[in-house]
C-alpha cells in the first residue's frame, strides 16, 4: 500500500529546507512543499478503500530482539489526521514564505516544521503504542525549537521551555500508561489493544493506566490544570501557533483519547474525570479569552476553550457525541487556523497584536477583514458555517447525558454560557479589529498582505463555508469512517443536515448568540469585574515552581553526594544488605536435610585461630604490620582448610598467592605511615559500620550454612565422567580449568595481564618519598642484602625451578597445573628480588615481563586458535599417548600448551607487578619516574 | 562441621566488611583481602564439604565436587590482582593527594579541636 511512505516522505523532508536555503526564498518554500504534498496524495490514493470502512496495517520488523517493529496503519482516524496535518502543513508553508522576515532563517524554521510535521503523522499513524510514544516526545521536542524560534526574544526562550516541560512530563506519564497497558494486554500493537477493550476495563491496573494516559492527553491538549502552557507558546512565529494550536500539537492529545477510546472509554470514572475536565477547560477558556486584549492571546485561550469542549464530548457517554467530537475537531482545526494566519497578517501588515490599538481595519484590508469576519463567526457557531453544526450537535448531545444525575441539566446551561462567551470574543475579535473608531499609535498604515499571504486563509474560509453549507457532500464520507474506528462498532443513526427544525439545541444557539451579544455590549463592566482579580502571571507562578525544585533537588544531592568514598562505601554495604536480607525470610529454615559431617578437634582448632587470627587484624588494625601478620595466619589456615577438605590445588594456589601478597603489601606498607591515626572516625560511625558489617556476616554465614546443609543439583557429574575420555587427564579441576572451562580461563588470564599493565603504569609516574625510619625512629638495617639470605635463596632457586616444572607437568592428572607453577616460580624469582635487589636481578634477567604476559596470553590464544585448523570450535583440546625410547609411555595434550601460557602469564603478572613496585625503593626509580 | 564453617566464613566476612569500611586505604585494603579469603571459602563450601577425597580419578571412591574448586582457583588469583591493584592505586591516591584517607583529606575531627 501507499501509505506506509506517508511518515517517510517528511522524515526525508526534514533535510530539503536545509539543502535549498541557498535558493531564493520561493524555490525553498516550494521545494520544501514537494514531498508533503506527495505523502497527502498518497493518502488520497488510499481514501477510497478507507471511506469504505476498511483500515491497513504494515509492519517491518526493527528491532526484533526487542519487539520493536516499524508498525504503521491507515484507518479512517488517521486518515482525518493526515489530511489535517498535511494539509494545512502545506498552507502554513506556503504562508510563512510571506510571514518571515529576510533576517530568519527560513531553511532552519522550514526543517523543524517538517520534523514536527513528521512527528504528527508518526503519532496517528503508529501501529505499534510505543512507536507512538517516540514520536510523541518527538513533537514536544520540535514543537520546543519552533516556539522557541526566535530565540533571542525572552519570552520565546521560558515559553518554549514551559511548553516542553508540561507536554515532556505529560509525555512520561504516557510512556508508564502504554507499558502498563502493553503489560496488561500483552502486545503492545494497536490492532491487538483495541480489541481487548473487555481484558483492560477489567484489569486491577485500569484506574492506573487510564489516569496516566489521561495526563498525557491533558498534558498535550492544555486542559485544566495544565492549559497555563499553550497562552504562552504564543511568542511563537504566528504560522507555528497557526499550526501547532490549530491543527497538530494540541489535537495530539485529542487523538491520543480519540485512538483510545474503544479501550479506555466507557467506565464512569472515564466519563465524570474527562467530561468534567473538558467542561470546566471549556468554561475557564471561554471566560478568559474575552479579556485578552492581545490578538494571539484571545485566540490561544479559546483554542484551550475549544479543546475542552471537544474532550467534554468525548466524555459524554454517547455515541452521537463521540461523532460530533471529531466533527468539532475538524471544523475547529480550520477555522483556528485561518484566524491564527488572519491575525498573523494583522501583525504583520500592522505592527501590532494590541486590540486596544488596531481598531478600525476594515478601511485598510477589506478583504483579510472579510475572511477573518467569516471565521469567527464560524467559532462563534452562526448558522450556514461549518462551526455551526458541530455546535448544535455539541448542545444536543449536552441534553442527552446523565453524568451528574439529577443535576445533569447543568450541563446543557452551562455549555450555553460557555457559548455566549464564544459569541462575544468572535464578536470583540470582529468588531474591536476592524470597527470601533481608528487605529492608535501604529507605527506603520496598514494594508492588505501580499497576494499570496492570503491564498491560505481563503482556502481554509471556503472550507468552513463549503462543509457549512454541504456537510453531506464534503466531511461526511470521512466523519463516517473515523467515527467507526473512534466507536470501533457500527454506527448509530445521524444526521448532518443545517436545519433540524425548532428544537432544543437550535434554541441554545440562538440563547447563545444572544447572550454573547449582551456580554459583548455590557464589557465595560465585565472589564472592570475582570480588573478587581489580581493578574496571575502563570509564567512567573511556573518559574517559581522550576526554581524550587531545583532548590530542593540541589538540597538533596549535597545532602547525599558528600564526596566522601567512606560513605559511599557504608551506603553501597547498607543497601546490598537491605536487597539481600528479605529473600532469606522465604527459607523456612537455615538448615536443610543433609546430614552434617562430624566435627573434630582439627577443625575446632582451625577455627579458633581464624576467628582469632580475623579479630585480631581488627584490633590491631592501628599497627598496620601486626594487622598485616595477622591476616596472613588467616590466609595461611584458609589455605590449609583448602587442603584439608579434599582441594590440593587450592590448598598449594592460597599458599603461593598468601605469599605473594603478603610480600606485595610488605613492600606497599613501607611507602605508608606505619600506623593509622587512632580514633579519627566518629563512634556513632563506628557503631554504625560493626552494625552493617555483622548483620552482612550473619546473612552470609546462614547463605553458607543453608547451601551446604540443602540438597544441591550440579553438573558436576558430568566433569567427573569426561575428564579422563573427553579431556585426557585425570585431575578434574585442571582438566576444567584448561579444557572445560578453557576459554573462562583464557579471560581470566587476559585480566590478569590487564590488571598488571595497569599497575605498572600507575607505579611509572609515582612520586614517593622513601622513609628512613621506621615509626619507632629507628633506623632500617645497615645491612641490606644479609648474605646468609643471598646464599641460600640463590642455591634454593634452581630446586624451586625444579619443583614448579614438575608440578606442571603433572598438573594434568595429579594437583598442580599452569597457575601454581607460575606462582612458584614468580616466587623464586621475588625471593632473588629480595635478597640481591633489583638492581642485582636487572642485570642478570633481561627479559621484559610485559613480553612474558603478551607471550602467555599469545600461546593461550594460539592453542585456541589451533582448533580452527581443524574445523572444530575455539580451544576445543586434543590429545594422543606416545611412547618414546628411554621416557616411556606420557601424554601429549594441547590442553597443556594452553597451560604453558597460563604459566608465562602469570609468572609475567606476578613479576611485572612486584619488580614495578620494588623498583621504587631503589636507584633504578629516577629514570622509571621520567620515562 | 558445617555450622562451624559458616559461622568462621560469616565471621570474616563481617571483620572484612568493616574493616573496607574504616577510612584509611591500607585498612581497606587489608579488609578486602579478608573478605575475599572469605569469599573464596563461601564458593568453596557450595560444592559441599568432603574430607580425603580429592577430585582427582582413581584415587578415591567418591570425589569432592570439582566445579567449586575450578572456579575458586581462578578467583584466588584475580584476587590477588585486584588487591595489587587497590594497593598500588592506594599508593597513587597518596603520592598525588598527600593523604592516605580514602576521601583524600583527613576528616574534621571534633575532638583534636576540642584539645588544642
Amino acid at each position: 500500500m501507499h501509505y506506509f511512505w506517508v511518515p517517510f516522505l517528511p522524515m526525508f523532508g526534514i533535510l530539503v529546507p536545509l539543502l535549498t536555503n541557498k535558493l531564493n526564498r520561493s524555490a525553498c518554500t516550494l521545494a520544501t512543499a514537494l514531498l508533503p504534498a506527495l505523502a497527502l496524495c498518497l493518502i488520497f490514493l488510499d481514501l477510497p478503500a478507507v471511506f469504505a470502512g476498511e483500515s491497513f496495517s504494515k509492519s517491518v520488523e526493527w528491532i526484533p530482539q526487542l519487539g520493536l517493529s516499524l508498525s504503521f496503519r491507515l484507518d479512517g482516524l488517521a486518515a482525518l489526521f493526515s489530511i489535517l496535518i498535511l494539509g494545512i502543513g502545506l498552507l502554513v508553508i506556503l504562508y510563512a514564505r510571506y510571514y518571515l522576515s529576510e533576517k530568519d532563517n527560513m531553511g532552519r524554521f522550514y526543517s523543524y516544521l517538517i520534523m514536527f510535521m513528521t512527528a504528527m503523522l508518526g503519532i496517528v499513524m503508529s501501529n505499534n503504542m510505543l512507536q507512538l510514544w517516540f514520536f510523541w516526545e518527538l513533537t514536544s521536542i520540535s514543537s520546543f525549537l519552533l516556539i522557541g524560534f526566535w530565540s533571542h526574544n525572552s519570552d520565546a526562550r521560558k515559553g518554549a521551555r514551559m511548553a516542553l516541560t508540561i507536554t515532556g512530563a505529560g509525555g512520561l506519564a504516557l510512556l508508564a500508561g502504554i507499558i502498563l497497558l502493553g503489560q496488561v494486554v500483552g502486545s503492545y500493537e494497536l490492532d491487538v489493544v483495541l480489541n481487548s477493550a473487555e481484558l483492560v476495563k477489567q484489569s486491577p491496573y485500569y484506574i492506573a493506566i487510564l489516569s496516566l494516559f489521561l495526563i498525557g492527553a491533558f498534558t498535550k491538549s492544555a486542559q485544566f490544570p495544565f492549559h497555563f502552557w499553550l497562552p504562552h507558546a504564543m511568542s511563537a512565529p504566528t504560522p507555528v501557533s497557526a499550526y501547532l494550536h490549530s491543527a497538530t500539537m494540541v489535537k495530539a492529545g485529542i487523538f491520543l483519547l480519540a485512538r483510545f477510546y474503544p479501550v479506555l472509554a466507557g467506565t464512569e470514572t472515564w466519563f465524570v474525570v474527562v467530561s468534567l475536565t473538558g467542561l470546566f477547560t471549556l468554561l475557564l477558556g471561554a471566560y478568559t479569552a474575552l479579556f485578552k486584549h492581545d490578538l494571539k492571546g484571545l485566540l490561544a485561550y479559546s483554542t484551550i476553550s475549544h479543546l475542552g469542549l471537544i474532550v467534554l464530548l468525548l466524555g459524554l457517554n454517547t455515541e452521537l457525541a463521540a461523532i460530533a467530537a471529531i466533527f468539532h475537531i475538524m471544523n475547529h482545526a480550520v477555522f483556528k487556523a485561518s484566524l491564527f494566519m488572519a491575525a498573523g497578517i494583522i501583525d504583520h501588515e500592522s505592527g501590532s497584536r494590541d486590540m486596544r490599538k488596531i481598531n478600525g481595519l476594515w478601511k485598510y484590508m477589506p478583504i483579510t477583514a472579510t475572511l477573518a469576519m467569516v471565521a469567527s463567526a464560524s467559532m462563534a457557531g452562526v448558522p450556514l458555517l461549518n462551526g455551526f453544526l458541530s455546535k448544535e450537535m455539541f448542545f444536543a448531545e449536552t441534553l442527552e447525558q446523565s453524568i451528574l444525575g439529577a443535576m445533569s441539566w447543568l450541563i446543557p446551561v452551562l455549555a450555553t454560557i460557555a457559548g455566549a462567551f464564544s459569541v462575544a470574543y468572535s464578536l470583540r475579535f470582529i468588531h474591536d479589529v476592524f470597527f470601533n473608531g481608528e487605529p492608535k499609535g501604529l507605527t506603520k498604515t496598514p494594508h492588505e498582505p501580499p497576494r499570496y499571504m492570503r491564498v491560505p486563509v481563503e482556502i481554509l474560509v471556503a472550507i468552513c463555508l463549503l462543509v457549512g453549507i454541504f456537510p453531506n457532500y464534503t466531511i461526511g464520507p470521512l466523519l463516517q469512517s473515523t467515527s467507526l474506528v473512534v466507536l470501533n462498532h457500527p454506527l448509530p443513526e445521524y444526521s448532518l443536515s443545517i436545519w433540524h427544525g425548532f428544537n432544543l439545541p437550535l434554541l441554545m444557539s440562538a440563547l447563545a448568540i444572544i447572550g454573547g451579544v449582551a456580554i459583548y455590549l455590557n464589557r465595560k463592566h465585565l472589564f472592570k469585574f475582570a480588573g478587581m482579580f489580581p493578574d496571575v502571571d502563570a509564567k512567573l507562578v511556573f518559574e517559581d515552581c522550576i526554581q524550587a525544585c531545583v532548590k530542593w533537588s540541589q538540597k538533596i544531592t549535597t545532602k547525599m553526594e558528600t564526596g566522601s568514598l567512606q560513605r559511599y562505601a557504608f551506603c553501597l554495604c547498607f543497601f546490598a544488605l537491605l536487597l539481600i536480607a528479605p529473600p532469606l525470610f522465604d527459607l523456612e529454615t537455615t538448615k536443610g536435610s543433609l546430614a552434617g559431617t562430624p566435627i573434630n578437634g582439627a577443625v575446632i582448632v582451625a577455627a579458633i585461630l581464624i576467628v582469632a587470627g580475623s579479630l585480631a587484624t581488627i584490633i590491631w588494625s592501628h599497627y598496620r604490620l601486626i594487622a598485616l601478620l595477622m591476616l596472613s595466619l588467616v590466609g595461611l589456615v584458609v589455605s590449609i582448610t583448602f587442603a584439608y577438605f579434599s582441594a590440593p590445588d587450592l590448598a598449594l594456589t592460597q599458599l603461593s598467592v598468601e605469599i605473594v601478597t603478603v610480600i606485595l603489601l610488605l613492600l606497599a606498607l613501607y611507602f605508608f605511615p606505619q600506623q593509622t591515626p587512632t580514633s579519627k572516625s566518629r563512634p556513632s560511625h563506628f557503631v554504625r559500620d560493626l552494625a552493617v558489617a555483622s548483620f552482612i556476616g550473619c546473612i552470609i554465614g546462614a547463605i553458607c550454612f543453608a547451601l551446604m546443609t540443602h540438597p544441591l543439583d550440579s553438573i558436576s557429574a558430568y566433569f567427573l565422567e569426561n575428564a579422563k575420555i573427553g579431556g585426557g587427564g585425570t585431575n578434574v579441576v585442571n582438566v576444567i580449568l584448561v579444557d572445560f572451562r578453557g576459554f573462562d580461563t583464557f579471560g581470566e588470564i587476559t585480566v590478569l595481564g590487564i590488571a598488571a599493565l595497569g599497575i605498572h603504569k600507575l607505579i611509572a609516574r609515582m612520586r614517593l618519598s622513601m622513609r628512613t625510619k621506621d615509626y619507632a625512629g629507628r633506623l632500617w638495617a645497615k645491612e641490606k642484602y644479609p648474605v646468609l639470605l643471598s646464599v641460600v635463596s640463590q642455591s634454593l632457586l634452581p630446586l624451586f625451578l625444579l619443583i614448579s616444572a614438575y608440578i606442571f607437568m603433572r598438573g594434568h592428572n595429579l594437583p598442580g597445573g599452569g597457575f601454581i607453577a607460575g606462582l612458584i616460580t614468580s616466587i623464586a624469582l621475588i625471593q632473588q628480588y629480595l635478597a640481591h635487589g633489583v638492581d642485582w636481578m636487572a642485570k642478570r634477567v633481561s627479559v621484559s615481563y610485559h613480553y612474558m604476559i603478551a607471550i602467555g596470553l599469545t600461546i593461550a590464544g594460539l592453542t585456541g586458535l589451533g582448533s580452527w585448523a581443524f574445523g572444530r570450535p575455539f580451544l576445543t583440546s586434543w590429545f594422543e599417548y606416545v611412547s618414546l625410547p628411554w621416557i616411556g609411555k606420557f601424554e601429549l595434550a594441547s590442553a597443556l600448551v594452553f597451560d604453558i601460557g597460563v604459566y608465562f602469564t602469570v609468572i609475567g603478572a606476578t613479576l611485572l607487578i612486584l619488580a614495578s613496585l620494588g623498583k621504587l625503593t631503589t636507584t633504578e626509580r629516577l629514570t622509571v619516574g621520567e620515562r | 562441621m558445617e555450622l562451624v564453617y559458616a559461622i568462621c566464613v560469616g565471621f570474616m566476612s563481617a571483620c572484612g566488611i568493616f574493616l573496607m569500611l574504616r577510612g584509611h586505604t591500607f585498612t581497606l585494603v587489608i579488609g578486602l583481602t579478608l573478605l575475599s579469603y572469605a569469599v573464596n571459602l563461601f564458593l568453596f563450601a557450595s560444592g559441599g564439604l568432603t574430607i580425603g577425597a580429592p577430585a582427582v580419578l582413581n584415587s578415591s571412591e567418591n570425589y569432592a565436587d570439582p566445579l567449586p574448586q575450578a572456579l575458586v582457583l581462578t578467583a584466588i588469583v584475580i584476587g590477588f590482582a585486584m588487591t595489587a591493584f587497590a594497593v598500588i592505586l592506594a599508593m597513587r591516591g597518596r603520592a598525588d593527594l598527600g593523604s592516605d584517607h580514602v576521601d583524600g583529606i583527613e576528616p574534621f575531627d571534633p575532638l583534636a579541636e576540642e584539645k588544642s
